[in-house]
């Protein structure tokens, strides 16, 4: 009795099915992701913006820093946003080009926040898995140091750094960066210690590699779905962070601006009915921090599954 | 549980000798004093000021004097810009009005954040859980610095309602738009925080038990699964303490409402650096202090909890 020859082509092509259905962990992600719909447009949005705060400044008729003395004082009549004078989103109580300086803001707080995310999430990172793997004694004491870090009220420490060693883009990086990694040294060390107790660990350790060599080699690169799910989150934060700070008037520095203080100074002249300068901005904040947690969200439920 | 609050004592003292310390070597390390102004004073004047503030003496001994004045009678020295007054004067003057509504604000948070996500857990999409969860995703890119202009120009500007700043010894119409812009982001995480908890929770087998006993709605919930909802929530209310805390500057500054925030922000641009670190070491006690509550909080309500 042999098989006919139907069965036995079917036997190969369901065999060739099967390797072509193997999918890895990160196309199955990738899948998952692009199913949430509110994940995918957020993601275009992000793109949207981006492009704006890259490319806008090309398309605007003025220079960012370029103060315009004959609006100075007639924003109301002669700074309201139209398309004939050239100010797309009119002109601020300075006489400045408000769409090249939401473009430049816009350009300026990405910056910040994916800069601080990502000192977060290397300082974090590192520091969390180090304690987790070697646990103990070193454990102890380095999320203990965590702990003491996390109960300090660090804005007002950030604010009294920016005041004792002047302002600059430099010491708010440095601001954000020291206060950021705190949760994810936590996250990391707990992944870490689930990690730590698998075989191919055992098998690292077994055949002599250096700890510092298993904790990059191989603990760290089994964090990246959370790592990432985690960065994505933190963008906004850190966003939010810095226009706070720049709402206070102790971020950037003028003439280069964010969206924070673009709201910030919005917010001072809408009084007058000067509503273009205050929405403009606010549009820009409001879409980029509500598309970065809806795609962070869209990642997680990718990468996390299990964790709803 | 004595002996675990002593060992959590133990840490939150050193902390806070930390964060004394800290604050007191940035501000050694600063380049330029209070006292340097666009004229230069005369060297024996300044001689003297920085005498009577006691500034000439050597680093260790102004960090000895500081810590232990500051740790055994609460004195934060004088205020280097307003020259009549002490650093205590001056929060003395700004700390109630900030408590006033910083306690109103954790109070609005906690209960209608609280009471939303237990409605939305209890009716899973309802109209009350689609409202509950499209506050919460609303509300996260409302932080104050946003909602403060918003509730301003709405309220004020628009509908003439409230006051748009000051304090008037605290009266109701110039304490709802501090509060509200104050809470409104804390109020939606933990509405979110309670919801996804509660559901975990209702989903357990002992919920089901108390069910099947046929025990009444209300009872299982208030009886048996409020509990283990509020933990999560519990540990959340540490760092929003410390948001609110920070989002008092913000309120201060944009409301005029004349707490300790808009005093940091003056002391920050004159350089009045003895107030700075009087508020930042107050801010940082309160922080510590109430993250104890919270842990001891924690480990009375959780049984799981060994200490």
């Amino acid at each position: 009795m042999f098989p006919n020859r139907a069965a036995v082509e079917g036997i190969g092509d369901a065999a060739q099915l099967a390797e072509v259905k193997g999918r890895s962990l990160w196309a199955d992600a990738r899948i998952r992701f692009f199913r949430n719909r509110a994940a995918v447009i957020s993601l275009v949005m992000l793109g949207l913006v981006a492009a704006f705060a890259l490319f806008g400044g090309m398309f605007a008729q003025y220079e960012p820093d370029f103060v315009n003395f004959s609006l100075i004082g007639s924003n109301a009549y002669l700074g309201v946003p139209s398309l004939e004078t050239g100010h797309y989103f009119g002109t601020d109580s300075n006489g400045r080009d408000l769409f090249a300086r939401t473009a430049m803001g816009t350009g300026i707080s990405l910056m910040v926040g994916i800069v601080g995310a990502l000192v977060a999430v290397i300082v974090g990172t590192l520091y969390g898995a180090t304690a987790g793997y070697y646990g103990g004694r070193v454990d102890g004491i380095m999320m203990r140091i965590v702990d003491v870090l996390m109960s300090i009220p660090f804005m007002f420490v950030l604010i009294l750094m920016l005041v004792i060693f002047g302002r600059s883009i430099f010491m708010l990086f440095l601001g954000i960066g020291l206060i950021s990694w705190l949760d994810m040294a936590r996250i990391a060390r707990g992944q870490t210690l689930t990690i730590k107790n698998k075989e191919f660990v055992e098998v690292a350790v077994a055949t002599g590699v250096r700890p510092s060599k298993i904790i990059l080699r191989h603990i760290v690169p089994n964090l990246l779905g959370i790592v990432i799910v985690y960065a994505t989150l933190l963008v906004p934060n850190m966003i939010i962070f810095e226009s706070f700070i720049s709402f206070l008037g102790l971020g950037v520095q003028e003439p280069a601006t964010s969206l924070g203080a673009l709201i910030n100074e919005g917010s001072r002249t809408m009084q007058f009915g000067y509503m273009w300068q205050i929405s403009f901005p606010l549009f820009f904040f409001v879409v980029t921090i509500f598309a970065f947690f809806f795609v962070g969200d869209g990642l997680r439920d990718a990468l996390d599954p299990k964790d709803r | 549980m004595l002996s675990f609050v002593i060992r959590r004592l133990a840490v939150a003292i050193p902390t806070l000798l930390i964060l004394v310390v800290l604050s007191f070597i940035l501000m050694y390390a600063a380049p330029g004093g209070p006292f340097n102004s666009e004229r230069p004073l005369p060297p024996e004047v300044l001689a003297n000021i920085e005498a009577k503030y006691g500034l000439d003496q050597p680093f260790w001994k102004q960090i000895i004097n500081y810590v232990v004045s500051v740790v055994t009678q609460f004195d934060f020295g004088p205020s280097f810009q307003y020259k009549d007054r002490t650093v205590n004067e001056v929060i003395a003057q700004g700390f109630p009005v900030t408590l006033t509504y910083g306690f109103w604000s954790f109070v609005v948070a906690v209960t209608v954040g609280v009471s939303l996500g237990v409605a939305a857990a209890i009716k899973q999409n309802s109209w009350i859980d689609y409202f509950a969860v499209g506050v919460s995703i609303g509300a996260q890119v409302l932080p104050n610095f946003v909602m403060a202009p918003i509730l301003l120009l709405v309220f004020t500007l628009w509908l003439g309602w409230l006051p748009g700043g000051g304090w008037n010894g605290g009266q109701w119409q110039f304490l709802i738009m501090p509060v509200i812009a104050l809470s409104t982001s804390y109020m939606a995480s933990i509405a979110r925080i309670t919801r996804s908890s509660m559901l975990e929770v209702l989903n357990t087998n002992f919920i089901r038990t108390a069910q099947a006993k046929g025990l009444p709605m209300r009872r299982v919930i208030w009886r048996h699964a409020m509990k283990p909802t509020i933990l999560p929530v519990l540990s959340y209310l540490g760092p929003a303490f410390v948001g609110m805390i920070t989002g008092s500057v913000i309120i201060d500054v944009f409301f005029s409402t004349g707490g300790i925030g808009q005093f940091f922000v003056n002391s920050a641009f004159n350089r009045d650096y003895s107030v700075i670190m009087g508020i930042t070491i107050l801010v940082g006690t309160l922080t510590i202090l109430f993250n104890l509550v919270v842990d001891i909080l924690y480990a009375w309500i959780d049984p799981k909890i060994r200490y």
